[in-house]
């Protein structure tokens, strides 16, 4: 078996994450338990920074896993290979998780199909082993191990749902785009534009937020806002950056975008 | 040189209104036109008073002609004399002096010889048009209506291009061609649809086209949903209604034409952007201003404390947006500090001068006072958290302070003091009123509101096809939706209890239908392609010495659905017949069709609606609600079914486009309509029985150019004749009408599937 370098998981620069509220506190006591835990929010709101954080924070290597439907449980668990001798065996992200004790993220987890989810099960509860039926072992999972997944219960259909049983493993974090002034401070801060800028583009973000529902599938995130001022100092006008990171990639709607271009106008004088 | 030709001699016209006014019209020719211009212009007027139509022409001729030199050249001078010629060779020798009059307004409105010359086209083609034939050639009657168009050519053209003129005209002479008074009548703007048309060929931004931008307008940014009530522009000239807020939503017009103006340094506002300055402006005010006792104040105080309270309310909101300065800016007038004449009441004036000189940081007006006021406006704004109270102060001490002895004359000088984008404030004042101050211990009650009138919706305009002259009539008929009343829902139950056996078949049907969306069927030993995960997995396997797994094919099917169904059921009178052979009427038969129809799309969890209609003449169409795409198949449902009644006829292309209408916002892949109908379309008010065929086969075009599907089930055995034009391939007869509560859900079914 191949030796994986867990040094390269670690996080050695802090990611900027600005605290809404007490979920720092709340992490570190779930984590202090070794609880999964599930966050939840819109795209774009900082769920995944806020994991990032929580790693450096915390001193713990994590390591990412991006769910798509065509993900297979091998592809998390790992599978054998063949080389020249015959068959090897690969660890899959999450078993090298287990084994060395990271944090095992799976980001958007509702796309994988659910028969995948199941082989996280006995992870997430006082088992806290992982069977490797293909390769007849099983894994007690590092004490340092913590399993997170992250959802966006905003855009996928009835269909593409957390099973309950699923579910009811975590402990969960609701997030949600910050409050005007916070999120202003976030993008200033983040891209190092002035306060006054920064609170135009989230003012043109809440105006497209009040359109969800109304022909919008999904506000404008803060990650869009966060492309705009990096545009903005890039030397772009901010009216085309605003247009070019905020209004044309949420809409193909006209009435829309015409609606948010009128906004970028009235928002800046 | 000119002065040594004797005009008058020229003119040679003994009219006295002519010699009395021909000095003033040949100056004015002279300062306009060169000297061959003027000797054309006094021929041609010699030439018309010579015709023998009286002064009118004449009088005509010399005012408007000089104006329409100077748009389409000089020469247009004698083109005017021989159109004028041709036209009193033909019988309409009363359409030449509205013809010459129309021509001050075709100056004004055409801006090239060649619009000019289409003008004379469209006037020649209107007669012709509109003379009627006997036996395909001209009789020797005069057109019906020629005069009477060219009296309103003025009136429309100030709101129409030459185009739109054209397609005015045009609409009227084809939808009354065998009726000369209706056909007067529109071309007099007299009738209700010739200012339908009119509004519809209007330039400028129409409301209706921008609704659902404002609404999103008014949503995205500024977190309100104020319904909007457009009021028409076109037929109050003398005193422009002016838009407000009340409790019934937004008085806006219904038309805003670009905005250029008189400034410079600002581009022109689009009428899209003129809406929103004004949404801007009323929204602020719902915001921001409380109503005040209007007793206490004089009139003048009142209009004061009102302009301070708008700058007040602009002022919060361009904090929030500082771009509404510049569209504010552009729209509002700039008064000139010294225009009021001598003698005129400068009230409105001078509250202008500080209503700019609040809204625009560079006004450059040096009056002390504009700037002492917008200097504590200022400091007022700047401490924050103002109300309208605060404004009472400014507003009366500002009066004060610039009172003059004129204020109270009557002429007042309006110049530059209307702001367009304002309302009338009527929501900042309450007003003291007989009966305030009495007390009532018990009020007196009111009559419960009827429930039925609850449920009437303000009527639906749709247009309605003539096929005969090729156009849409606007605004023709008028929907009216209703829930449809309720009945006793057990009926429904034993319906459904009675054709158990046959849900029960269904139901397998259903349990057989689950498809869409492309997904990778896995692990088949026999599929489309190689799936290599699982091929190398075997591979391993067999290598490994384990058995290994011969499913290593995949394949692909769709699954997941998502179709929108509205089922647009025919409520006309026939419906309570009882077809031969049966021992059932059609109504009862449908009930049972829908019903099982019903029950078996719920059980599919597709968007379903059910809606009938009927109507009583174009103005009547009835729109029933019996069924919501939200609406669970419920004991709600199943009692308004069981209360279903045939009654009057079968308007079917409104009721079609008005559920197409439903239809279009919800969000499905596949959208279908499903019309139950018995018979062809008619109406009580329609003799040609072509017209509703034609105009339903039209809406089923429109709704298909949507995305819509539309299908037809019919129940009238000799549907043959009219049903494929109208529905195209679409359609099912059913003539076995017995077998209908099996037919239906099994033809739904195969739809989707």
């Amino acid at each position: 078996m191949n030796k994986v370098d867990i040094s390269q998981y670690r996080i050695s620069e802090q990611p900027f994450y600005q605290a809404q509220g007490n979920e720092v506190e709340l992490y570190q006591a779930a984590y202090a338990a070794r609880l999964p835990v599930m966050v939840k929010g819109p795209t774009g709101c900082g769920k995944s920074r806020f994991i990032e954080y929580m790693a450096w924070k915390l001193n713990k290597p994590l390591i990412t896993v991006a769910c798509n439907e065509d993900m297979t449980a091998s592809d998390l668990v790992g599978r054998y290979l063949l080389d020249a001798n015959g068959t090897r065996w690969l660890d899959g992200p999450l078993t090298i998780a287990a084994r060395l004790g990271a944090i095992c993220y799976l980001d958007e987890v509702v796309e994988a199909r659910q028969d995948t989810t199941v082989v996280i099960h006995p992870l997430t509860d006082h088992r806290r082993t992982l069977p490797l039926d293909k390769k007849g072992e099983l894994i007690a999972a590092h004490p340092d191990f913590q399993l997170v997944i992250s959802y966006n219960p905003g855009y996928q259909s009835l269909m593409k749902d957390l099973k309950q049983s699923t579910k009811q493993r975590f402990a969960a974090m609701e997030f949600d785009y910050a409050s005007s002034t916070v999120e202003a401070s976030i993008v200033a801060r983040e891209t190092g534009i002035d306060d006054e800028l920064a609170a135009n583009l989230v003012k043109i973000g809440l105006a497209a937020r009040n359109l969800k529902g109304h022909g919008l599938d999904e506000g404008i995130s803060t990650r869009l806002l966060v492309y705009a001022a990096t545009l903005i100092k890039g030397g772009i006008a901010p009216r085309d950056a605003c247009r070019m990171a905020l209004v044309r990639p949420i809409t193909d709607d006209a009435d829309i975008r015409d609606t948010l271009d009128h906004a970028i106008d009235a928002v800046f004088a | 040189m000119s002065t040594e030709i004797d005009y008058r001699a020229m003119l040679d016209c003994k009219f006295a209104r002519v010699q009395s006014v021909f000095d003033d019209c040949l100056a004015y020719a002279q300062r306009r036109l060169s000297d061959e211009g003027v000797i054309a212009y006094v021929k041609g007027a010699r030439t018309i008073g010579k015709m023998g139509r009286g002064e009118e022409p004449v009088l005509m001729f010399l005012e408007s002609l000089p104006d329409l030199s100077l748009t389409a050249g000089e020469s247009i001078i004698l083109r005017i004399v021989e159109f004028t010629q041709k036209l009193t060779k033909t019988p309409n020798g009363k359409a030449v002096a509205p013809f010459l009059q129309s021509l001050g307004a075709v100056a004004r409105a055409l801006e090239s010889r060649e619009l000019v010359e289409e003008y004379l086209m469209l006037v020649w083609q209107t007669l012709q048009r509109t003379t009627p034939k006997v036996h395909g050639i001209d009789s020797m009657y005069a057109s019906e209506c020629l005069p009477e168009f060219l009296a309103s050519v003025p009136r429309v053209l100030s709101q129409l291009s030459l185009g739109g003129l054209k397609n005015w005209v045009d609409y009227g002479i084809k939808a009354y061609p065998n009726d000369p008074d209706r056909q007067r009548e529109y071309f007099l703007l007299a009738s209700p649809d010739s200012r339908a048309v009119l509004q519809r060929e209007r330039h400028g931004t129409l409301f209706t086209d921008h609704e659902r931008r404002l609404d999103l307008y008014l949503r995205g940014l500024w977190q309100t949903e104020t319904p909007f009530v457009p009021y028409s522009l076109a037929f109050d000239t003398l005193r422009k209604p002016v838009p407000y807020l009340d409790d019934n939503g937004i008085h806006l017009p219904d038309v805003y034409d670009d905005f250029i103006p008189a400034q410079t340094g600002h581009g022109k506002v689009s009428g899209l952007n003129r809406y929103r300055a004004l949404l801007a402006h009323l929204t602020a005010h719902q915001r921001w201003t409380t109503p005040l006792m209007a007793d206490n104040f004089s009139p003048f105080q009142r209009m004061s404390i009102e302009m301070f309270e708008d700058s007040r309310v602009e002022w919060l909101a361009m904090q929030q947006f500082p771009g509404l300065r510049r569209i504010w800016l552009a729209l509002h007038p700039v008064p000139q500090a010294d225009a009021c004449p001598e003698g005129w009441s400068s009230i409105r004036h001078r509250l202008a001068i500080l209503s700019r000189a609040l809204l625009d940081p560079q006004h450059g007006y040096t009056d002390p006072k504009i700037a002492q006021y917008v200097e504590r406006f200022g400091q007022v704004m700047a401490k924050g958290n103002t109300t309208t109270r605060d404004m009472i102060d400014l507003g009366v001490s500002f009066i004060v302070a610039t009172r003059q002895i004129s204020d109270a004359n009557a002429q007042i000088f309006f110049d530059e003091t209307e702001v367009s984008y304002r309302d009338d404030n009527r929501l900042m004042w309450r007003f003291f009123e007989d009966g305030d101050e009495e007390v009532y211990e018990t009020r007196p009650k009111r009559a419960e509101p009827n429930e039925e009138e609850l449920a009437v919706l303000p009527p639906r305009l749709y247009p309605e096809w003539d096929y005969s002259a090729d156009l849409y009539r606007p605004d023709w008929v008028s929907v009216y939706e209703h829930l449809h009343p309720q009945g006793d829902a057990a009926k429904i139950e034993r319906l459904l209890e009675k054709h158990s056996a046959l849900a029960k078949r269904l139901k397998k049907i259903i349990d057989l239908l689950k498809p869409q969306q492309k997904v990778r069927i896995r692990y088949q030993e026999e599929g489309a392609e190689l799936d290599l995960d699982v091929a190398i997995r075997s591979l391993i396997d067999f290598k490994s010495g384990a058995q290994p797994d011969p499913r290593i094919n995949m394949s692909h099917k769709h699954d997941g659905r998502s179709v929108a169904v509205s089922l647009l059921l025919d409520l006309s009178a026939s419906l309570n017949d009882v077809p031969e052979g049966c021992t059932q009427s059609k109504l009862e038969l449908s009930q049972e069709a829908v019903s099982l129809l019903g029950w078996a799309v719920e059980q599919m969890g597709d968007a379903f609606a059910i809606g009938g209609f009927h109507s009583d003449t174009r103005h009547d169409v009835r729109y029933l609600h019996l069924k919501g795409y939200k609406e669970h198949w419920g004991s709600e449902v199943m009692s308004r079914l069981a209360a279903m009644e045939g009654a009057y006829s079968t308007r079917m292309g409104a009721a079609l486009r008005h559920a197409g209408e439903h239809l279009s916002h919800q969000q499905a892949d596949k959208r279908l309509l499903l019309v139950l109908t018995d018979g062809e379309p008619a109406d009580i008010d329609v003799s040609d029985n072509r017209l509703l065929i034609e105009d339903a086969r039209r809406a089923v075009l429109e709704l298909e150019q949507k995305g819509i599907y539309t299908y037809c089930i019919n129940l009238d055995p000799k549907a043959d004749d009219y049903v494929a034009d109208v529905f195209g391939r679409y359609y099912a007869v059913i003539d076995n009408i017995a077998r209908l509560p099996e037919r239906l859900p099994q033809l739904f079914m195969a739809l989707v599937k």
